[in-house]
């Protein structure tokens, strides 16, 4: 497991919004839910590769803006009945920072 | 017993365990009562469900189809044992319930054991009316309710050849059908002068009667049975009626009406009549033990189809989950009968009577029939036979009660609500083969809506796009995907509630309601309306925010703020977002208009940003497709510079205002519909709406612009102006309705103002200007543009105060560093070790 790196500061991803960040590993999508829960994911939904980055967060939950799949913040699975998973990046906030760990 | 005692609150009661809920009956309303109770309150209760039958939950209604050999047991079955053991609800099958003790609060089978309930709910449905004749006990007779009849009469077929079947009603005919369809040699006796007499005219019966003759099947009508006689082997071997004639009948189903099951309840001297009484909370006169289904009787009504018991269930699940606030006032009810191949619809009162008036369309040959029942305006029955295409549409007005008035006069010929594209033309669902196209969207097909139907158990038909994607992008085929409904499931599909429809799975409240409370109450903020209104999700949905956040900022303007997060991706990046997830761009060209200088600049970033697709869109504009998110600023700054804003081809907003040359260059123009059409657009620049708004302005009756398709059309003519609205060039084609005629451009402005300030005051999210008129009424329109001088002066001022000092959001994105933030990427300082 490599080691935390400094996304940006926490007010800097509105409540209920998210930014993108571009890695090695791809586009990664960090979601601040309306809590300050933060989470991440692979910016691409499991459906037809929609950046889940530009969609609705409600709850724990974000909406694909391409067809609406519904898609868990917490395990990246897609809600029932929709099927599919995307991949998760472990994000955590802390000193009014977002830090995230590449797999 | 007037003085009924409400049951002690349940926690209060039992602290320290979870009390008990016993279910009787393992049936279709059973079960959905505690479907929807799990909905609602999952940890509530411990459950325990006992079922006479072996099996678990199934499909009844679907029997017929099994029968019929169109589908198996295993199809049809609603929750696996699997279902019961993943929500921890006990399960005894195959166990009859013989008493219930409610002194002790406890219920025992016959087989001695014993569940101590704090509450108990009764769904003990209906047992097959049995003709009280000589033989009705002999082997080879049977009723048809259970899976059990189902094996005996696929058993019968396969070694006998009489089959007679007793009651020309719904379940009567389907039967008759599947032991055809079997191979038996078929009658159907009936005592009525016609065939299901309690869901068709006479006319609709005969012409039932005929097609189902051509299938090979027999009728004796108006024919009474008097003993069933026993053959050689012991097992019946024929019928007599009282006319003295005799027919052979090695099988003989009963299906001359069901009764509620009440033995249990009057065992346990609950109060019956005609049913378990319950009152409109599904309560029985023991507060502690709740009834629904067909074993129940409401406020006189025993119900034997599947809707209404839904309904009950849903009421009950609420009660019991101590929400108490839902009430069940008796079904409108709707029949479909399940014979594949036959459309046959019936709702309401269909045969009309003192005060009714009824509107006939009858072509025997052609095998259409329809009657319209009506009564002071209002449609309240519908038989169709043969076209039922309209009968989702028909129910919803009886049900709704809705005045028809202004639409008596093509009332017949249906709403047409199918869309124009996307499904090649075909409107009649039945008539399809599996595997045609319904959904042009979503590339679903007929036989995958079936088959979802059957496999999941569906009902509704959110239920259906959720789990086949049908109908959930563009929604032409919605009325397609009904008709697969109602025709897969019969009596048990309920068309979705249009009127109080809730706005979401987030709320009870219908998008009327919420309106109206945002208005009343003061709301200004998303959380405040959603704590007012007992929102259920804690920050609501991609559905109900964008609703919510449009209500607040039209009902409120200058008073509530805009939420950038509680809106759609492309109006909080004012772009569209595309396949790729790059964006499109579209400057805004007033009126059309252009001039070499924007041009250019639009050439230039294309150039500079190497955007690959540069087109016209449908509303004549450069939309420049392709764009990085992160290039949108420098895009916008570069656009701004040559004196361009947002085009909002992007929102639920004014998009375009469409114009043709005009009396300016053309040689035929009688106004200046270039100048009116640019007036216009700026007028109505920054304006949000409940969906996206299109006008179009023709210089003469010519109408090069398209104004009969638009939400708001204006059409110059010599004296003036005509004004067109809600027309629609979309999914469904809407010509525009004439709404009056003004003199002078300032009319224009006035007019087409309030009309949509009036839209963007009463309109639903989501709702189109035709959808929304189609809703009100023309003439509620034109009470409060054109009839009413105040009334439209003042939605116009509104309007403007709305639309003041609204600034070009590109600009803010280029000039404010907080928006700008959207728009950038984070881009990592990775260390590798």
């Amino acid at each position: 497991m490599s080691d935390w790196i400094r996304v940006c500061a926490l007010d800097e991803i509105a409540p209920q919004g998210s930014r993108v960040v571009a890695s090695s590993q791809g586009n990664i999508a960090i979601f601040r839910t309306a809590d300050d829960a933060v989470f991440g994911l692979h910016d691409k939904c499991p459906h037809k590769g929609g950046p889940l980055s530009q969609g609705i967060v409600h709850g724990e939950t974000v909406t694909c803006p391409l067809h609406g799949f519904k898609i868990g913040l917490k395990d990246g699975a897609a809600v029932a009945p929709d099927k599919g998973c995307a991949r998760r990046f472990a994000v955590k906030a802390e000193g009014g920072a977002v830090w995230l760990q590449l797999n | 017993m007037n003085a009924r005692i409400e049951a002690a609150p349940l926690d209060e009661h039992h602290s320290g365990r979870r009390p008990k809920l016993v279910v009787v009956g393992n049936g279709m309303a059973g079960i959905r009562a505690v479907e929807e109770l799990l909905k609602l309150a999952p940890d509530l209760y411990d459950i325990t469900v006992f079922g006479a039958e072996p099996h678990p939950n199934y499909n009844r209604i679907l029997l017929s189809p099994v029968l019929a050999g169109e589908m198996t047991i295993q199809d049809i079955v609603l929750n696996p044992l699997q279902w019961y053991a993943d929500n921890n609800i006990g399960l005894y099958t195959g166990k009859t319930v013989t008493k219930i003790d409610r002194t002790a609060r406890k219920v025992i089978a016959s087989d001695g054991t014993e569940e101590e309930y704090d509450r108990l709910l009764l769904a003990t449905g209906s047992t097959p009316f049995i003709l009280p004749i000589p033989g009705n006990d002999l082997p080879g007779v049977i009723s048809y309710r259970d899976i059990k009849d189902t094996d005996e009469m696929i058993a019968a077929a396969a070694t006998h050849k009489h089959a007679v079947v007793i009651g020309g009603g719904l379940l009567g005919l389907e039967a008759a059908n599947g032991l055809k369809l079997r191979g038996m040699d078929v009658t159907v006796v009936h005592l009525m002068p016609w065939l299901m007499e309690r869901q068709l005219d006479k006319a609709a019966a005969d012409m039932l009667k005929t097609s189902l003759e051509a299938r090979g099947l027999k009728f004796l009508l108006e024919k009474q049975t008097e003993a069933l006689i026993q053959g050689e082997s012991g097992r019946v071997c024929a019928l007599r009626f009282k006319d003295g004639l005799e027919i052979p009948a090695d099988l003989v189903v009963m299906a001359a009406g069901i009764r509620p099951n009440t033995a249990l309840a009057e065992s346990a001297r609950l109060y019956c009549n005609r049913g378990i009484v319950v009152n409109d909370t599904m309560q029985t006169y023991d507060p502690r033990i709740y009834a629904v289904g067909e074993c129940v009787a409401h406020r006189g009504i025993a119900y034997g189809l599947v809707a209404p018991l839904f309904e009950q269930a849903k009421v009950c699940a609420n009660h019991l989950a101590n929400f108490g606030i839902a009430r069940y006032s008796g079904s409108v009810l709707s029949t479909k009968l399940k014979v594949t191949g036959i459309d046959l619809f019936s709702a309401g009162n269909f045969m009309g009577g003192e005060g009714t008036d009824e509107i006939v369309l009858n072509d025997p040959a052609g095998g259409v029939y329809k009657k319209l029942v009506l009564k002071n305006d209002t449609l309240v029955g519908a038989v169709l036979y043969g076209d039922t295409a309209d009968g989702a549409w028909y129910f919803q007005l009886v049900k709704d009660g809705q005045n028809i008035h202004e639409i008596r006069d093509h009332l017949m010929f249906g709403q047409n609500h199918v869309g124009d594209v996307g499904h090649a033309g075909k409107t009649h669902a039945a008539t399809l083969p599996d595997d045609a196209q319904v959904c042009g969207c979503n590339g679903v097909c007929k036989g995958d809506i079936v088959k979802a139907i059957k496999a999941n158990g569906l009902f509704t038909l959110d239920e259906v796009r959720k789990h086949t994607k049908a109908s959930s992008s563009c929604g032409s085929c919605t009325g397609l995907v009904e008709q697969i409904l109602a025709s897969t499931v019969g009596g048990a599909y309920t068309p979705a509630d249009t009127k109080d429809k809730p706005m979401c799975g987030c709320t009870d409240h219908s998008h009327g309601v919420v309106r109206q409370a945002i208005r009343d109450q003061h709301l200004l903020t998303i959380p405040e309306t959603m704590q007012y209104m007992e929102w259920k999700t804690p920050s609501g949905c991609a559905s109900c925010r964008p609703a919510l956040n449009y209500y607040l900022i039209s009902t409120w303007p200058g008073e509530a703020r805009d939420d950038p997060q509680s809106r759609f991706i492309n109006e909080r990046a004012h772009a569209n977002i595309q396949k790729d997830g790059t964006y499109s761009v579209v400057p805004r060209m007033w009126g059309g208009l252009t001039t070499p200088s924007e041009l250019r600049a639009i050439a230039d970033v294309a150039d500079k940003y190497q955007v690959p697709t540069v087109k016209m869109t449908g509303g004549a504009r450069v939309d420049l497709l392709g764009i990085r998110k992160e290039d949108l600023p420098k895009v916008w700054a570069d656009l701004g510079r040559a004196g361009m804003v947002s085009g909002h081809a992007y929102g639920k907003s004014i998009r375009t205002v469409k114009t043709c040359v005009g009396a300016e260059h053309c040689r035929f123009g009688t106004q200046k519909s270039m100048a009116m059409g640019v007036k216009l657009e700026r007028m109505l620049f920054g304006m949000w709406s409940p969906h996206k708004v299109k006008l179009a302005v023709s210089g003469c009756p010519r109408n090069c612009a398209e104004a009969g398709i638009k939400d708001v059309g204006v059409i110059g003519v010599d004296a003036g102006y005509e004004l067109y609205v809600a027309g629609n060039g979309g999914i469904k084609t809407e010509v525009a309705q004439f709404l009056c005629k003004v003199k002078t451009d300032e009319e224009v402005k006035e007019y087409s103002g309030a009309f949509l300030q009036l839209y963007r005051e009463e309109g639903y999210y989501l709702e189109r200007t035709c959808h929304y008129v189609a809703r009100v009424g023309l003439d509620h329109v034109k009470a409060a543009v054109v009839d009413d001088p105040v009334k439209r002066k003042e939605l116009y001022e509104r309007l403007l105060f709305a639309l003041q000092d609204y600034e070009d959001p590109w600009q803010q994105a280029v000039q404010q560093p907080a928006v700008r933030r959207e728009y950038q990427v984070i881009r990592l300082e990775e260390v590798t070790t």
